[in-house]
């Protein structure tokens, strides 16, 4: 029985009387979803709406000749049949890029396709009607005549002369490239008692929110305003998209964000089919909705990881890392999303290996190019699995190779905890790392030494176990630094509105927004802190561009540390406005005075001077009883951008244990360990369950997950019968322990905790299950996921 | 389209209705009586997300027609709830933080009720290794179920003390 895991770290400057920091609150918005409650966007029903299915590419590549609209035109129910061409005089199209990639590229995406295909899955026109069933019969009556065109599959060919140009106006299929070069690579390779070469393999994977990607768009002929009911993770980056394809202003659109069931990165992008049912409904002046089924959501939401990594470190036979290199080639299908790109997850790969360690010299290339095939873009943890992958691995496999414990190779090369602020040799920027303390609190946590001796004693009785570690870096809340620079409208400031209501209690606005991740707690926690008010007593209000300040909303671990902040400080800045109208009411300097579980109080005594609820009740209804002069001002919005870094960088350190059977090759899981720094813990309870649903998000990558294509390009696995996804049975118990080095960049001090599970699983797995395996001289596995057939296969057996 | 004439008892109210053939039970609840809680996953049977009670067994909405509930007795989360039948499993979920985005909770709480009714009906404390088992059928994104199996594990204590 572990529930409510209460443990108040030592406070600094948020040592407020009465402090919420630092404590497992249960979060505020719960017992609606628990009940059945809850309000996600397939719940939405509008007056007049109607549902649109979409008829969706069967090829990965083909031409579009001709659309026969009649037959499914005649269905009793439906509304409209509209093609790509016909959508498009009321949206524009896109391109995905970020000046600050130099040289990435991309072509115009249309909301439907228009004239040609380029994965399979893609939209080729819409049909709406009364229920989505009707709008679905009807699809099928619509007559599409394809000329199938040579499907661009296999990134290893993408670049080669004779392989067609997918975009001919780009002149190649190479989205992006990066290559850098630091230090003495050569040099530090000559060097080098013993090199480690080898190949790693991603498997493509996806989200696989339990709650598809929803939409329902309203657009309102007599208000000309477009009110959109959106499952996303930033409401003014849509509401900014929104207006600017459809020729709107930013006040003539409205997204509201109510519950969404689960998003991961999954729902921060665009979606040529969500634009579409926008447009639709401005085209048709009338609520438009639209949900993704299963199998839609297989072959259009956002894939990721798709990558293989040529990689090779050197070592001295005392341990020193004397270098890295890596050569990077992913696939992300034949457009970079908008408006994030597509060549963010390799940009954070060249950037993230290597990066926890000392060692100066660093090569690194990565090239990502166009392909057939649905795209990629940013999901959870966005590259750090990949690079912690490559990265740990060498380490490890390095470590075996000179013989020394993969612990001691760690400690005698991670960077010294005092040796920060420092820069990795990519110039990615560290303010404090704590990766020493982390690894030497997980080894007496999962009782390393222990553990060993298990080990031992029972291969003697062929049982194998393995046990894997994998140090991480996480980028969290990213400055402009992210995007903003690059001319993406995306901000990475956030707003937080304060008030005071006529009976004394408090509501707080913000941009940011809840995912399940416990975003609407953090807020809570931190306003009643900082103004001074029992938890219970404050309303989070968030996911509405009419009704919130502008704001980033959640993704790359930034709701906790920028929105946090921001709503920290405007509780502070409420409380000033309280106590200068408590101090004209009690004749008191409003500096004597603190607020205090609801009440005005004397701040050197404590006692108890004037109740919330009663300054409330004067300020709003008896404002002539103040003296002249004294205007109550009980509102107060403040706003936080990150400016001292451009990254608030957190680190851990996880450690799986496992059992191999070398029979069958199942993989059974006894144990997973993670210790992680994410600076000042404002709710133990939720950063621990960050960290656990993340480990096992990458869980799923090291041993279930890859969407499967044929050389054709079709995905032969789109339905979750086929795709594994971790489910409870085969599941570990994860413990968690936290190191704390907050970030000077904010009061709070809090950095993002929603990646560092999902950076380091798929490493410390896979390193565990080499772990296991080495006695029995299998070759290192390298090819996630770690199927039992590849298994078997490394073992021989097979 | 075929229509079929039914009449059946949802969380307790008489309902008739006519309902096409070929619509699911998980559909006919959410778009037919706007009973929202069930939801709506994969559509084949393999998320759980649907999860809810007919005659007393738990199936998934999406596997089941809704002419095949003629006659039945159907239980929804918003009735298992109101009824304050798993009220303790509520709660328990709540404190724990055993739901992150809720998407699955329903289904994941009609699931680990059948489980408890189960384990009060035999007097045993089911082990975590047996709710890891019994929940294998219920897909959750967020949480990594740690902590859904804490909050059914404290129920099942706490019930079994209760006894």
């Amino acid at each position: 029985m572990k529930i409510a895991e209460d443990n108040p770290p030592v406070l600094t400057a948020l040592d407020r009387p009465n402090s919420y920091i630092g404590r497992s609150v249960p979060r505020p918005n719960l017992q609606r979803l628990t009940q059945g409650r809850g309000q996600y966007v397939s719940d939405v029903s509008l007056p007049r709406m109607a549902h649109v299915a979409y008829v969706r590419s069967p090829h990965a590549h083909a031409r579009i000749v001709k659309i026969g609209k009649a037959a499914a035109e005649k269905v009793p129910g439906v509304i409209a049949v509209v093609t790509g061409a016909e959508l498009a005089k009321v949206i524009t199209p896109w391109v995905g890029v970020l000046t600050h990639l130099k040289g990435l590229k991309s072509a115009p995406q249309s909301a439907i396709a228009v004239e040609r295909a380029c994965w399979q899955g893609e939209a080729v026109c819409a049909v709406v009607a009364r229920t989505r069933a009707q709008a679905e019969d009807a699809c099928e009556l619509v007559e599409v005549t394809y000329e199938e065109l040579p499907a661009l599959t296999d990134a290893e060919t993408a670049l080669d002369p004779k392989t067609p140009v997918l975009h001919a106006s780009l002149g190649d299929n190479l989205c992006f490239e990066r290559k850098l070069d630091a230090g003495e690579v050569d040099k530090a390779f000559a060097e080098s008692d013993a090199i480690v070469e080898t190949t790693f393999l991603f498997g493509r994977h996806t989200g696989v929110t339990n709650e598809p990607r929803s939409i329902v768009a309203d657009w309102n002929e007599g208000e000309q305003r477009m009110t959109v009911y959106q499952g996303t993770q930033a409401p003014h980056m849509m509401q900014d998209l929104f207006a600017k394809h459809l020729n709107l202003r930013h006040d003539q659109v409205r997204v509201l964000t109510k519950d969404v069931g689960g998003s991961f990165g999954i729902k921060v992008h665009t979606y040529a089919d969500e634009m579409a049912t926008v447009a639709l409904s401005k085209l048709l002046k009338r609520p438009v909705k639209f949900v993704a089924d299963r199998i839609e959501s297989f072959v259009t939401d956002i894939h990721a990881r798709d990558h293989r990594i040529k990689a090779k470190i050197g070592v001295r036979t005392d341990g020193t890392i004397m270098a890295f290199e890596i050569d990077d080639l992913t696939g992300i299908g034949p457009y970079s999303v908008y408006p994030r790109t597509s060549g963010i997850e390799a940009n954070q790969i060249v950037g993230l290996v290597g990066g926890s360690y000392k060692c100066p010299n660093y090569r690194a290339q990565a090239r990502v190019v166009f392909q057939n095939k649905n795209v990629m873009c940013q999901y959870r943890a966005v590259g750090h699995p990949i690079a912690t992958a490559v990265t740990e691995a060498l380490v490890e496999m390095a470590a075996a190779k000179i013989g020394m414990d993969p612990l001691e190779i760690r400690r005698r090369n991670l960077v010294p905890d005092d040796g920060y602020p420092c820069a990795a040799p990519s110039g990615l920027k560290f303010e404090q790392l704590s990766h020493h303390e982390s690894l030497a609190h997980l080894d007496s946590m999962m009782n390393y030494a222990g553990l060993r001796a298990e080990q031992k004693k029972l291969r003697s009785q062929g049982i194998y176990r393995g046990i894997g570690f994998a140090s991480f870096i996480e980028v969290t809340n990213p400055s402009a630094a992210f995007y903003g620079v690059g001319g993406a409208r995306i901000t990475s400031m956030d707003g937080a509105t304060v008030k005071l209501d006529a009976q004394g209690r408090i509501s707080v606005a913000s941009g940011v927004t809840e995912q399940g991740q416990g975003a609407e707690a953090v807020l809570a926690q931190t306003v009643a802190t900082s103004f001074g008010v029992p938890i219970e007593h404050v309303r989070v209000i968030t996911g509405d561009t009419d009704n919130t300040p502008y704001g980033g909303g959640t993704w790359a671990s930034r709701a906790a540390g920028i929105g946090g902040e921001a709503a920290w400080q405007a509780g502070k800045a409420l409380r000033g406005n309280v106590l200068a109208v408590a101090g004209a009411m009690l004749q008191a300097k409003p500096e004597t005075l603190d607020i205090r579980s609801g009440i005005v109080v004397d701040a050197a005594s404590g006692t108890e001077r004037l109740p919330l609820e009663e300054l409330a009740r004067v300020a709003y209804f008896r404002p002539d009883t103040l003296p002249a002069g004294i205007q109550a001002e009980l509102i107060a919005t403040r706003h936080y951008v990150p400016r001292a870094w451009p990254f608030a960088f957190t680190n851990g350190v996880q450690a799986s244990y496992l059992e191999v059977d070398i029979d069958t090759g199942f993989v059974k899981l006894l144990k997973h360990c993670c210790v992680e720094d994410c600076g000042t813990v404002i709710n133990p309870q939720l950063v621990d369950e960050q960290i656990r649903g993340g480990v096992v998000q990458g869980i799923g990558a090291a041993l279930f997950e890859q969407c499967l294509y044929d050389e054709r390009g079709q995905m032969l696995n789109g339905n979750m019968a086929d795709y594994l996804v971790p489910m409870a049975a085969e599941m570990p118990d994860i413990e968690c322990g936290h190191v704390v080095s907050p970030t000077a960049d904010s009061e709070l001090g809090a950095k993002g905790a929603g990646e560092a599970g999902t950076a380091g699983a798929p490493a410390c797995v896979m390193n565990a299950i080499n772990d296991a395996l080495r006695p029995l001289g299998a070759a290192p596995l390298t090819d996630m996921p770690f199927t039992p057939g590849k298994i078997l296969k490394a073992l021989g057996k097979v | 389209m075929t229509e079929v004439d039914i009449a059946l008892t949802v969380n307790g109210e008489r309902i008739a209705d006519r309902v096409e053939a070929r619509k699911t039970l998980v559909d006919f609840l959410r778009d037919d009586l706007g009973l929202t809680g069930s939801h709506v996953g994969c559509e084949h049977g393999v998320c759980g997300a649907c999860t809810v009670r007919v005659d007393g067994e738990i199936v998934r909405g999406c596997l089941m027609l809704a002419v095949q509930c003629d006659g039945a007795k159907v239980e929804t989360i918003e009735g298992i709830s109101d009824s304050g039948e798993i009220a303790d499993l509520q709660a328990a979920f709540e404190q724990r933080n055993a739901l992150q985005c809720g998407f699955c909770t329903p289904g994941m709480i009609a699931a680990a009720q059948d489980l408890l009714k189960q384990a009060q009906e035999n007097e045993s404390v089911p082990s975590r290794d047996a709710i890891r088992e019994y929940l294998s059928g219920n897909y959750c994104r967020c949480t990594g179920y740690h902590a859904i199996v804490d909050a059914v594990e404290a129920v099942a204590q706490q019930r079994a003390d209760k006894s």
